[in-house]
């Protein structure tokens, strides 16, 4: 094998692993858009949000620090403790959840029956609450994730491939982080599709998807069911944020990957979980190997800022649904 | 209308005391008067109808039961408790089921897994406890499964079992709507239109479904139903409704022979 098709494989499997980090992002989106018809333009600055409450409590920080210091003439940061990373971890889960039912009880209970796009405002108006909330509890520098998580080229995989192609190819190169993401994800994705499966809660939150008025008639809160998909989109949130913050710092650029979820989902569709996550890897397959062999050598490189919405607009063009969205036939 | 004794029918049917009492009911939608000022009740055990003309403001009395619409003016009562204003998930746990004139079934999901929807108000397991307790929670799914397959078996739907219902013909999605209702057990049963859009046969099955379930389960049910002939076959009593107003209630005799009913059927003018 030619060593130039061999790296050709190897940005694929990066693009795989990228790909991942899209598809989870997406996946918060398609949680909460197939249960409730909102498309949740916060679901970005929620994996901001859920990394940054993350950080702070294992490093015992003080939420609204700066708020309680300028009321009380206090000076307090921290706790002076540091918090095990399961610990946080569960109680950033728990937070995610108080907000959940915050979303719920504090905005979209009183917007029930509204046009979907007076939703979407009301999402950007929480999209920029939760920032500044973000910003008041936290502060707002950049901070780094310790989880201890693996980082760097695996030297393993390295070495087991380095036989594959001759003296030109010294074996993949695949970041350690990436495979823990990419396992991260597997094991949630599988759990959220046993959940939907099978406990009562996920047939009742099928059953929504499907029909809110059947559900009503089956004994179904769609408030309740609504928190509980608003948490589980926070729980995608803090995995993705978790992720994307080992990677390059916990800062408010963070918040921006929910741009690359929006192509994600015009590929796989806005209601498909399998959607989503195919979505996620042709986007980040194909923009790493567009750069590879046209973008780099051509176009002067780059390619990746604008590849994704090139190639979501092309398919929108030739299947407005996505690769398993639902079929749109208007009856008339 | 008889009193409120128990009585057995002339089938031997026990008839008990008043389930659902429904008293000076008004709904208006805007300047629409959809119900006007009705009284009626719902007795245990009996098949009660609800018939008139299109527009009559049937669907809209099922909707105020269900939860679904919320009356300006009158009281409901169910088993000898005034109920204050539901959701219709509060009704229906309650254990008041429904089907819907335009079917409202979960297009995307298995004939099976629609009808396990029915039992949901039945599954007490929380989610903590089915994330700890692994074996109570299967075993509520197996005693829920249970209770799933007999209604398979009794509205002779094994075939289908396994069937994404957005595929299925009418008929037989009208029967999983049905079975879905059943599946949680409910002391009153409201069924808009069992019937509309089927065939005779599919008709004839339905109509000795409805009173089996009646018969077997002593389920009361509540039905609206165009057909005259299945309503007089069908019911003890009958309401009938025109342009929000009640204009007749009694046996399907008494209704047949009321003169304003009569009128109303045969679309002679309102003054
Ligand atoms: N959600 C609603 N909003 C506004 N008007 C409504 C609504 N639901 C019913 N109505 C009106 O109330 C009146 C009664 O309607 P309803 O559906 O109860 O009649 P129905 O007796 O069930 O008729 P059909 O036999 O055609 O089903 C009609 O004038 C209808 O337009
Ligand atoms: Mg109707």
């Amino acid at each position: 094998m030619s060593a130039d098709f061999l790296y050709g494989i190897e940005v694929v499997l990066n693009g795989l692993m990228a790909g991942v980090l899209y598809a989870l992002v997406a996946l918060g989106f398609v949680l909460i858009f197939k249960a409730s018809g909102i498309f949740n333009f916060a679901q970005g600055v929620m994996a901001l949000f859920a990394a940054l409450t993350l950080v702070g409590i294992m490093e015992g920080q003080v939420p609204f620090a700066h708020l309680i210091n300028a009321v009380f003439g206090t000076n307090i940061h921290h706790f002076g403790w540091q918090v095990p990373a399961i610990l946080a971890i569960f109680l950033t889960v728990l937070v995610m959840i108080a907000f959940a039912w915050a979303v719920q009880h504090f905005v979209f209970r009183h917007l029930v029956g509204q046009e979907p796009i007076i939703l979407f405002m009301a999402t950007i108006g929480l999209a920029y609450f939760l920032e500044g909330v973000g910003d008041l509890m936290w502060g707002s520098s950049i901070r780094t994730l310790a989880l201890g998580l693996p980082q760097g080229g695996s030297l393993w995989v390295e070495e087991m491939t380095n036989g594959l192609g001759g003296d030109d190819f010294y074996g993949f190169f695949i970041d350690k982080l990436d495979m823990v993401a990419t396992l991260v994800a597997l094991v949630l994705v599988a759990g959220l599709v046993a959940f939907a499966q099978y406990t009562k809660q996920g047939r009742a939150m099928r059953a929504v998807a499907d029909d809110h008025q059947a559900a009503l008639s089956v004994g179904i809160s769609l408030s309740y069911i609504w928190v509980l998909v608003w948490s589980l989109a926070g729980i995608v949130a803090l995995v993705a944020g978790v992720m994307w913050g080992a990677k390059s710092g916990v800062q408010f650029s963070l918040s921006l990957i929910a741009l690359k979820a929006l192509p994600v989902l015009m590929l796989g569709g806005f209601t498909s979980i399998p959607g989503a996550i195919v979505g996620g890897m042709i986007i980040g397959v194909g923009e790493k190997l567009f750069e590879y062999t046209i973008g780099a050598p051509y176009l002067g490189g780059a390619t990746e800022n604008w590849f994704a919405y090139m190639l979501a607009l092309v398919f929108l063009v030739f299947r407005p649904q996505g690769l398993f969205g639902e079929r749109i036939i208007e009856r008339v | 209308m008889d009193g409120v004794a128990p009585y057995v029918t002339a089938d031997g049917r026990q008839i008990g005391g008043v389930l659902m009492d429904m008293r000076g009911i008004t709904l208006r939608f805007g300047g629409v008067e959809a119900i006007k000022n009705i009284s009626f009740d719902i007795r245990e055990g009996e098949i009660r109808a609800i018939i008139g003309p299109n527009g009559a403001g049937k669907s809209s009395m099922l909707n105020v039961i269900s939860g679904f619409y919320h009356p300006q003016d009158g009281e409901v009562w169910f088993r000898g408790e005034k109920r204050k204003p539901m959701k219709p998930y509060q009704v229906a746990r309650l254990g008041i089921a429904r089907t819907f004139q335009n079917i409202a079934l979960f297009e995307g999901m298995s004939v099976l897994d629609n009808i396990m929807t029915g039992r949901l108000t039945h599954m007490k397991t929380g989610l903590l406890a089915q994330a700890i307790w692994k074996g109570r929670a299967e075993a509520e799914e197996v005693a829920n499964r249970e209770i799933v397959e007999k209604v398979i078996d009794f509205l002779e739907i094994q075939a289908i079992r396994k069937t994404p219902v957005g595929r299925l013909p009418y008929g037989l999605k009208k029967r999983v709507e049905l079975a879905r209702a059943l599946a949680a057990e409910p002391k009153l049963l409201l069924l808009d239109e069992p019937m509309a859009g089927m065939n005779v046969e599919e008709k004839e099955d339905m109509s000795r479904f409805i009173l089996d379930v009646n018969d077997e389960f002593g389920t009361t049910i509540a039905l609206i139903e165009h057909d005259m002939g299945v309503v007089m076959d069908l019911s003890d009593r009958v309401v009938v409704m025109d342009y929000g107003r009640k204009i007749g209630d009694g046996t399907p005799d008494e209704v047949r022979n009321n003169q304003e009913v009569i009128d109303a059927y045969l679309g002679v003018a309102h003054e």
